[in-house]
This record gives structure tokens, C-alpha cells and sequence, in this order.
């Protein structure tokens, strides 16, 4: 028979690996859950389904796209070879212009329209989101 | 000038380090006694390193446009203070202050340890000093502050506006005090661990520097959410965003290693995981700086940044994990451990919980924060992940974690009873009993509202009775304890009642819902130095027909050409009133954003309260 301290200690390890398990595991599973895509114009336009889950679309605000009315925020977004219309409710950070980069977090109502909730800041003029460089292409 | 002094002291602050590292390796093997000449060279290093700094501060309070990092990040019509807060508002500037604090905190090390073992002292200053090496090095040869530009520019590219505020000019320095002070931790437990020095004593010692840092790194945090509250404009203060999350990972390694520390000074147990926590604080607080400074984050903040740097530091962090490991293995001796047990309801037991929730707080932000970065790399697929993820991960696991904060010190070390039953039972009835009336009367989610908020009333109360139950030698941690209660009860409350409106207005619109009614009465402009100032005039109406005038402001900044929106806060005990105005492109229309926030001051005052916890334990330690 072991003793007591052994037991114990057995017993000890053992709960810390099954918590261990438990909570890589409910990590992982919340991972999965709510992780925000990127997504540029064209990858939607080429997409088969209309995906559901909350998404971000990154790309430049086309030229003389914008309108604003006491609602809403209506812009483009190009990728220069596909286009998408967000409208957009909110706060806009003050670096969102007409030929800038801009990511636009929200939902997609269908393949032409994009119901943004949140407009991403940036801190930088010449700074460019890494997925917004990327969907357009390196230069 | 300026400059050039500059970079000549150091380049001899770092040839100093090569000769503190002769004479503490020859010092090493004979160690009786310090050698003399040890003191004066680091203070030697620090006066350099600070000569240095001082004429990277001059070259921008000159606006000297020939030096590269003055170019870059200043302009001669900025205001003083930010010409000189702009001195470590970049990459160069902000390393050589991580140089500057550093070389200080190894002087103090060697001054403060004079009681310690001379072969431990050595060896610490020895770890220091690789360390500070791998930063000079890393200074001088990628990211020297003090290059040379001709011909020389009239003017300055200017600093970031958004860096052009109070908080954010003392934000750095208060953060890097914290991070720095990790690596003295880090340095000695390698080197305490290596002379087989991890005691009691050590316990004592190092629990000083500890505290320090933590103080050093709250402060910072709190700063850092503070600015990004009223200056980003987005109505919160924190958005668990990868930057932000980079400086909650040492804070929660730093918090554990209190707790350890603790059961290492009373009962020489856990020895090897204060180790593993020290090595581990001041890695995360490099990974830091490593994933702000590299690019390789996504981060919403996101400054201009170089890959090539991020690839030298990382080059940097893993010698010093592989070297820290080497030792660990080598060194570690298996039979200081398990030297006593303890028994299942007792102080140690409470410690444990406490670090076990600590590590899972900070693996799911590690997880969070790195999973993009790794997913980018092997499938070069882009995501991002979002505030519901760490929600949905941390609060349930607050709920046992309050818990145990709340009996834990109540216990005693080594096995205990649970001490004064009757009122922790009426204290936990009551707690529930107020959550579900709270709950019942909002209409909010039943189950997981209530429970929370009984937890944190259960903390809230108990450590509140602790205030005046004399046993004045946990007062430091009553405050802890209390703060962070007051602070997520503020925290529940802020989120649950705050209101929002935003919406785009002309002058002369009003505004109507239920319940405000606002007002954009005018627009008046304001010339500044260095920028140009728009200011609109709000009047909000609430329901009862009280009147307020908001006046956000826009500014224009000449240099760089940039727009940025100040908050416009109204702050009372009781809430907030927030307001921000946004430009839209070529637009009559202004973007509005008005909030009113339950309680936002009493987040701050929390965490203050927290802070102070830990420098009443760091003053009350220096009496004795």
C-alpha cells in the first residue's frame, strides 16, 4: 500500500492536470467562437456562402464615396478590383478619409452590403493595418 | 553637440560594462570582499547612460534637426514639455531610457544589498550586466538615437499628436520603472538560485524590489488607461487589445510572485516556482517591448515600427531564456522543496489558488494575444480577437478567485480552522442576498449577474470590516484586496448603467431621444502654437429639463497634419459625462459621441487604492 503523502500527492497531480486539460480546452473552444476574421472585397466577392459571423472587411475608402446623414455613415470599400458599400452607425476615428486604409468591423447583410459596428483607429497617417496592406497587395 | 556627446558616453557606458564584467568575474572567484572598485564603476555606467539621455534632451529641446531622432519626432513649434516628453516618445529615445533605468536600478541593487552575500551580489550584477549589454548593444547598433543627418533639415517631421498629452509624456517612464525593475528580480533569483542562496533571507531582500516594480508597473497601467480613456475617445479604458495586454502579462506574474514571495519569507516553500516566476516576469515584460516595437502586433495602436529590431530583441529574449533555463536546470536543488507540507485549509492552500487563477488569467491573454500572430504565420490567415473572448474566459473564474481573496487571509499558515465562522456566514448571506435584490430590480441576466456581484460584495464587505478590526500588519494587503473589490464593483456598475448616444449633427441641429435632448449650438476656433482648435458648443437636456453645456474639441495639428478629438469629460463621484466630436471628410455633418458613465472615477481611485497597498507594504518594510 502507498501511504498517505503519496495518495495525497497523487491526488494532487491529478487535479491539476485535469484542470489543466479543462481549461486549455475551454480556451480553445472560446478561441474558436470568437475569433473576427479579415476579409478583403474580393475574398467576399469570391466566397460561395455569405458568411454569418461578425468579420472584419479591410481596404481604401474610395474617392467621393462618403455620405453621412444624422443616422449613418454610408462609404465604400475598394480593394481596386471589387468593391463593397458599408453603412456604419458610429463613431468614425478621425484618420477615416476618402483614399486611405480603413477596416471596418460588423456583419455582412449580403454580398454588397456590409453593416459595420465599429470603425478601427489608427494612431498614424502613414500607418496602414498590416491586413489592409495585404489585401491590397504589396507594393 | 549635444548629440555627439551623447553618443560618445555611450559608447563608454557600454565599454564600462565590459570592464564591470572583468572585475566582477575576477572578483567572482576570489570573493571575500567586494571589490572596490565595483561601485564606483556602475555608478560610473549610470552617470554616462545619463549623460547620454540628458543629451538626447537637449538636441530636442535645440530642435536639432541634424540629429535623425529629433527630425523624426520633433518640430520647433511644439510646446517644451512635449519636446522633451517627445525624448522618449520613440523607439530610439524610449530604449535609451530603458538603458538609463536599467544602469540606475543596478547601482541601487549594489548600494541597498550590502547585508547580502558578496558572491550573490556579484553574480547579480554580473546577470545585469549581460543584460544591459544586449541593450547597448541593441541601441547603438540598430536603433542609435543619436545618428546624423545632412544636409540638415529646417524643420521636424513632428510627434504623433495623440502623443502630446500629459499622461501619455509620464506614462513610459512610470511603465519602464516597472518592466526594468522585473529584470533586477529576474538577475538576482538566476543568480541566488546559482550560489544556492534562495532563503528566507533572499525572501526578505528581493521582496523590496518586487513590490517596487509592481508599484511602478500599476501606476503605468493606470496611466496608460487613463489617456486611452479621454484620448482615444472611444468611452472606455481598456480594450484588451494586444498592446495593452502586453503590459497586464507581467503585471499578472509580477502579482503572483507577491503572493509566493510571501510563503517563501514565512515557510521557505515553493522555491523553484519564485524561480520560474521571476524568470518569467521579466520575459514577458521584454516579450513587451518585443511585440509593441517589432510590428508583429495588431494591434489598434500600432506605431511606425522596423521588423529588423523586433528580430534582434527576439534573438536577445531567447539567449536569456535558454541561458535562465540552463541554469535553472543545473542549479535547482530538488530537496529545498516539499521540505514541510501543509495542510489543506491553511494560508499556503489560498496562495495556491490564488497563483493557479493568476497563471489561467494569464495564459488566456497570453493565448489571446498570440494566437493571431501565430495563426498569421501558418496560415497567413488574419483574425483578430475581441473583448468577449477574455469576458467570456476571466469572469466566471473570478467568482472562486473572489472568493478565496476574501478568506484566504484570514487563514493561518501551515493548517488552520476557518477562524470566526458566524460572520463569514452572515456576511456571504447578506452579499447574496443584496446581489439578487440589485439584480432583481435591474432586469439583467439572472445566474451569472447575481453570483458575481455577490462575490465581489462578499470581498467588498469583508475586507471593509477588516478597516476597523485592529490588525494593523495586514493593512497594506486590506487595502489591496479592498481596492481591487471597490474596482470591479465599479467596474459592474459602469458597465451595466452606462448609456450611449451617437449620432451625426450640423450646427443647429437637435438632437431627441427618450431620454436627452442635445444641442449643437456653435463652432469657435482657436489658434494654438502647434495647432489649430475647433471647439463645438453642446447643450444637453435631460429629462428633467437640467441643462448642460459639453464643449469636445477638435485640434489640427500642423506637424504632422493631423486631426485629433479631445474628450470633453464632466466628472463627479457619482459619473461621467463624455463627450467627443469627430471630422468626416468633407462633411457638414459631426460625428457625436455622448456617454454618461456610472462610476468612472472610482476605477481610478481603485486602482490608486490597490497601489497604495503595495507602497504602504514596501515603506513599512524600510522602518524595520
Amino acid at each position: 500500500m502507498y501511504g498517505k503523502k503519496v495518495k495525497l500527492r497523487f491526488l494532487f497531480v491529478s487535479l491539476i492536470l485535469i484542470t489543466l486539460i479543462l481549461s486549455i480546452f475551454l480556451i480553445l473552444k472560446s478561441l474558436e467562437e470568437n475569433v473576427v476574421y479579415f476579409q478583403s472585397p474580393t475574398k467576399i466577392k469570391e466566397t460561395s456562402e455569405i458568411q454569418r459571423k461578425k468579420m472584419r472587411i479591410g481596404g481604401m475608402v474610395k474617392e467621393n464615396s462618403i455620405s453621412i446623414n444624422s443616422n449613418e455613415i454610408v462609404f465604400v470599400i475598394t480593394d481596386f478590383k471589387n468593391e463593397i458599400n458599408v453603412t456604419y452607425s458610429g463613431i468614425v476615428p478621425n484618420l477615416f478619409e476618402e483614399g486611405k486604409g480603413v477596416v471596418a468591423e460588423g456583419y455582412l447583410k449580403d454580398r454588397n452590403f456590409f453593416i459595420a459596428s465599429k470603425i478601427l483607429a489608427k494612431h498614424d497617417e502613414n500607418y496602414m493595418p498590416p491586413e489592409v496592406k495585404a489585401a491590397l497587395g504589396k507594393e | 553637440m549635444a548629440s555627439l556627446i551623447g553618443f560618445y558616453s555611450l559608447v563608454f557606458g557600454a565599454i564600462t560594462s565590459l570592464i564591470i564584467i572583468f572585475f566582477s568575474v575576477k572578483n567572482f572567484k576570489s570573493a571575500e570582499k567586494l571589490n572596490v572598485k565595483i561601485v564606483p564603476l556602475t555608478f560610473l555606467q549610470f552617470i554616462f547612460v545619463l549623460i547620454s539621455f540628458l543629451g538626447l534632451i537637449v538636441s530636442f529641446i535645440n530642435s536639432d534637426f541634424s540629429n535623425e531622432t529629433v527630425f523624426n519626432h520633433s518640430h520647433s513649434t511644439k510646446p517644451l514639455f512635449y519636446k522633451i516628453s517627445g525624448t522618449w516618445g520613440n523607439h530610439e529615445g524610449s530604449l535609451l531610457l530603458w538603458l538609463l533605468v536599467l544602469t540606475s536600478f543596478i547601482f541601487i541593487f549594489i548600494l541597498k544589498s550590502i547585508r547580502q552575500p558578496v558572491q550573490y551580489r556579484i553574480l547579480t550584477l554580473l546577470f545585469q550586466q549581460i543584460i544591459i549589454i544586449g541593450f547597448f548593444i541593441f541601441s547603438l547598433k540598430t536603433s542609435s538615437p543619436f545618428n546624423y543627418i545632412y544636409p540638415i533639415p529646417d524643420e521636424g517631421l513632428g510627434l504623433n499628436p495623440i502623443l502630446q498629452d500629459p499622461a501619455l509624456a509620464i506614462h513610459p517612464p512610470i511603465l519602464y520603472l516597472g518592466y526594468v525593475g522585473t529584470s533586477i528580480i529576474f538577475s538576482s533569483s538566476l543568480s541566488a538560485l546559482t550560489v544556492n542562496y534562495i532563503s528566507k533571507e533572499w525572501a526578505k531582500h528581493i521582496k523590496e524590489w518586487v513590490l517596487t516594480s509592481w508599484v511602478f508597473l500599476t501606476l503605468g497601467i493606470l496611466l496608460g488607461s487613463i489617456w486611452a480613456y479621454y484620448e482615444l475617445g472611444w468611452g472606455g479604458f481598456w480594450f484588451w487589445d494586444p498592446v495593452e495586454n502586453v503590459s497586464l502579462m507581467p503585471w499578472f506574474a509580477l502579482t503572483t510572485l507577491i503572493h509566493c514571495i510571501l510563503v517563501l519569507e514565512k515557510r521557505s516553500q515553493l522555491t523553484s516556482w519564485v524561480v520560474i516566476l521571476s524568470i518569467a516576469t521579466f520575459t514577458l515584460s521584454m516579450s513587451g517591448t518585443f511585440l509593441v516595437r517589432s510590428g508583429v502586433l495588431n494591434s489598434v495602436h500600432t506605431f511606425a515600427n522596423d521588423p529588423e529590431r523586433g528580430l534582434f530583441i527576439l534573438v536577445f529574449l531567447f539567449s536569456l531564456i535558454f541561458l535562465s533555463l540552463f541554469i535553472f536546470i543545473f542549479f535547482h536543488k530538488k530537496e529545498m522543496d516539499f521540505n514541510n507540507s501543509f495542510s489543506l485549509i491553511s494560508k499556503e492552500t489560498s496562495i495556491l489558488i490564488n497563483n493557479w487563477f493568476m497563471m489561467y488569467f494569464l495564459s488566456v491573454v497570453l493565448i489571446g494575444t498570440v494566437y493571431p500572430i501565430f495563426l498569421d504565420v501558418i496560415s497567413s490567415e488574419k483574425i483578430s480577437i475581441g473583448p468577449p473572448f477574455y469576458h467570456k474566459l476571466i469572469i466566471p473564474f473570478l467568482i472562486p478567485f473572489l472568493l478565496a481573496m476574501a478568506i484566504g487571509p484570514k487563514l493561518k499558515w501551515i493548517k488552520s480552522g476557518l477562524p470566526d465562522k458566524l460572520y463569514l456566514i452572515v456576511f456571504f448571506i447578506l452579499s447574496v442576498l443584496l446581489s439578487i435584490f440589485i439584480v432583481k430590480k435591474l432586469e439583467i441576466e439572472f445566474l451569472i449577474n447575481s453570483v458575481l456581484i455577490s462575490v465581489v460584495f462578499y470581498l467588498f464587505f469583508i475586507t471593509l470590516r477588516d478597516f476597523f478590526i485592529k490588525k494593523s500588519s495586514s493593512f497594506s494587503q486590506n487595502i489591496t484586496h479592498f481596492g481591487f473589490s471597490l474596482f470591479l464593483l465599479s467596474i459592474i456598475f459602469n458597465n451595466l448603467f452606462t448609456s450611449e448616444i451617437i449620432t451625426n449633427l450640423k450646427v443647429g441641429d437637435t438632437f431627441k431621444s427618450e431620454k436627452f435632448k442635445i444641442y449643437f449650438e456653435n463652432l469657435d476656433q482657436k489658434k494654438e502654437k502647434n495647432f489649430q482648435s475647433i471647439v463645438g458648443k453642446f447643450v444637453v437636456e435631460n429629462l428633467n429639463g437640467e441643462k448642460e453645456v459639453m464643449m469636445p474639441e477638435l485640434r489640427i495639428y500642423n506637424q504632422p497634419n493631423m486631426v485629433t478629438s479631445e474628450a470633453f469629460i464632466k466628472t463627479n463621484f457619482f459619473s461621467d459625462k463624455f463627450m467627443t466630436m469627430n471630422l468626416v471628410q468633407n462633411q457638414e455633418y459631426l460625428n457625436i459621441r455622448y456617454q454618461i458613465k456610472p462610476l468612472m472615477i472610482w476605477i481610478w481611485i481603485s486602482i490608486l487604492m490597490i497601489t497604495t497597498g503595495g507602497l504602504i507594504s514596501l515603506l513599512r518594510k524600510n522602518e524595520n
